[in-house]
């Protein structure tokens, strides 16, 4: 009991204290899995459009092919990835294995079927008659795409909160791709394989204390989300920029 | 006499279903065409064609001097623009709305913000810029749609049932616009309607459509002035009903519509005749009460639909008749679904068409 005590009690210290050790792991599963997410909307984006004002044979399976994606255990992806990436692995030749590229590219793999499936249904609950209305006013079909795209841009930052919250709160893929590398030259360990070996090797204030970091930055985003969302502000904010939102702000008082 | 847009044996079909059959229609050059059918007659099939956002199964069409090649459209289409019936707006501001085709063809700011505010003013629409256009009432956004339109200044101007499911103001509103722009700007309109007195006012001409063909077409002179068999077996519109017709002594007629159905009619008629009852002219009971009207008839309520400040009902009472009464007479009235009521409209509310 005393150990426990002792270790939220290291751990409040390490976070008051701006511990660079704690800082730099918090740091770089920002890193990696903001790539990631960024990485996977690249792709994940235009497949979603793609899906979802298409009609084409098969649609059905393959929405649904992506939606089961969403409950792929991570260790298995990270198992899959790991012998693809080893030494005698396919992309072996390419030697990313246990690099911070491989985690990232690893996350963007993990999250694109919640990208694609929560981007479909986004764009699918869009009033099918926008794509026909921007036509009439004189746009292309890749404007009216666009147009389309707006409508749905809830739904589309959902998306990629939720992928976020799945990258930066996964182990599998991170540990097997990733190696957990806390020394040497480039780091690869993050909150989640931190924590475990952490705590594996007694270090219990310093896992505690990356574990109440991750529980806040997955709940922040999820509250400034919210607020926005319920204020309406994210959706003007991509529409509009900033200033003249906030010109128009200031006029209506 | 130019033609702004001709189609040519113009067919399109979904599957088996033919929704528009070997239609020929020329579009002069500054007339307002009306396309005056019930609903599913293929009018709206139509205005998507002739926007360029439908492919005919098979047929010409012809904009301007060329013939549209439906593969590519990008061009033809910056001349030609539809407001649907379903009001569609962009959930962002109103300026964002009306701007949308603007800033697709590169207009400048300046010119933008100016002409925003022009189409704003015309559609009574004036400071409305800033406000979210998904917030306004159904009138309200019905307008912006069409300053959104018209902002374009395009050759052809489409609109689908404009003025449907808008109560009285915003309908005159509309309808003024619709006129002004036709008479200022010069542009060619062609609109689908089921309103009988909007196209008794408003076109040049009007084509009678039934089962994806036009029938007839002409002046609403030429149209309203014999008796259609297409027109009058419009059952479709609204309070549109024909019967035989039989002169009384009294002075007026009755028309057997059907059904056990007598309309009392002013003046003398004889033999086959179309009669229309304006919705707004009738007038709802729940009991039986002596008036001076000449028509009483007993029904059911079969219909609710809420205009906002009014509320549009439809009575079967063998035939059924559309109502319009305000949303208080509705609610203090406490009308539902199945309602048994009377309806009563006087004998010179009746018009034969």
């Amino acid at each position: 009991m005393a150990d426990v005590l002792g270790g939220i009690a290291k751990a409040f210290q390490l976070i008051v204290s701006g511990d660079p050790e704690l800082y730099g792991i918090v740091s770089r599963s920002l890193f990696f899995s903001g790539t990631g997410i960024i990485l996977a909307a690249l792709w994940g984006t235009p497949l979603a459009m793609l899906i979802a004002l298409r009609d084409f044979r098969g649609k059905t399976i393959i929405k649904t092919f992506f939606s089961t994606l969403i409950g792929l255990p991570t260790v298995v992806l990270g198992l899959i990835l790991f012998l693809i990436f080893s030494r005698g692995g396919p992309l072996g030749f390419l030697g990313l294995l246990y690099t911070p590229a491989a985690i990232i590219i690893g996350q963007a793999i993990l999250v694109t079927p919640i990208l694609v499936s929560i981007g479909v249904s986004a764009i699918e609950s869009v009033d099918p008659e926008i794509m026909n209305l921007a036509q009439t006013l004189g746009a292309s079909e890749s404007q009216a795409q666009i147009a389309v795209l707006k409508e749905a841009v809830n739904g589309v930052i959902l998306s990629n909160i939720a992928s976020f919250n799945r990258a930066i709160g996964e182990l599998g893929v991170v540990l097997l791709v990733g190696g957990n590398i806390a020394g040497g030259g480039v780091r690869t360990d993050v909150l989640t394989t931190a924590i475990s070996r952490n705590t594996a090797i007694g270090e219990i204030g310093l896992a505690v204390a990356l574990g109440i970091l991750l529980m806040i930055i997955v709940f922040t985003i999820n509250i400034i989300v919210a607020v926005l969302r319920k204020a309406n502000y994210i959706v003007e904010l991509v529409k509009a920029p900033y200033s003249r939102l906030k010109r128009s702000r200031e006029t209506e008082r | 006499m130019t033609v702004t847009a001709e189609l040519k044996g113009v067919t399109k079909a979904y599957g088996n279903k033919i929704v528009v059959d070997a239609v020929n229609l020329q579009v002069r050059e500054g007339e307002i065409l009306a396309l005056l059918g019930p609903n599913g007659s293929g009018k709206t099939t139509i205005l998507k064609i002739l926007a360029f956002i439908e492919k005919p199964t098979s047929g010409e069409v012809k904009f301007q001097d060329g013939i549209v090649n439906f593969k590519n459209t990008e061009k033809v289409r910056l001349q030609s623009t539809l407001v649907f019936q379903k009001t569609t707006l962009f959930s962002t501001s109103v300026y964002n709305n009306v701007a949308y085709g603007l800033k697709l063809r590169k207009v400048p700011k300046e010119t933008r913000d100016r002409e925003v505010k022009k189409a704003l003013e015309l559609v009574k629409l004036e400071g409305f810029e800033k406000r979210n256009a998904k917030k306004l009432s159904g009138g309200e956004q019905q307008r912006v749609a069409i300053a959104r339109a018209l902002i374009l200044k395009t050759r052809l101007l489409l609109l689908d049932e404009p003025t449907a499911n808008l109560d009285p103001k915003n309908a005159g509103i509309l309808e003024e616009v619709i006129a002004r722009v036709n008479l200022e700007l010069k542009t060619t309109i062609v609109m689908a309607t089921h309103n009988m007195f909007q196209a008794k006012t408003l076109p040049t001409r009007i084509a009678l459509m039934s089962d994806g063909k036009i029938t007839e077409i002409g002046t609403p002179t030429e149209i309203f002035g014999k008796l259609s068999k297409n027109l009058a077996s419009f059952a479709a519109v609204s309070n549109t009903f024909t019967g035989i017709a039989k002169a009384t002594i009294g002075g007026t007629t009755f028309v057997d519509i059907g059904n056990g159905v007598q309309i009392e009619v002013a003046g003398q008629r004889q033999g086959e005749a179309s009669i229309f009852v304006s919705p707004e002219d009738i007038v709802v009971f729940k009991n039986p009460v002596a008036s001076s009207a000449r028509n009483v008839l007993k029904g059911r309520i079969t219909e609710i639909v809420d205009l906002g400040s009014l509320v549009k009902l439809k009575v079967d009472v063998g035939k059924p008749f559309a109502v319009q009464i305000t949303k208080r007479s509705f609610d203090e009235m406490g009308l539902n679904l199945n309602t048994e009521v009377f309806i009563a409209f006087k004998a010179s509310s009746v018009q034969i068409i």
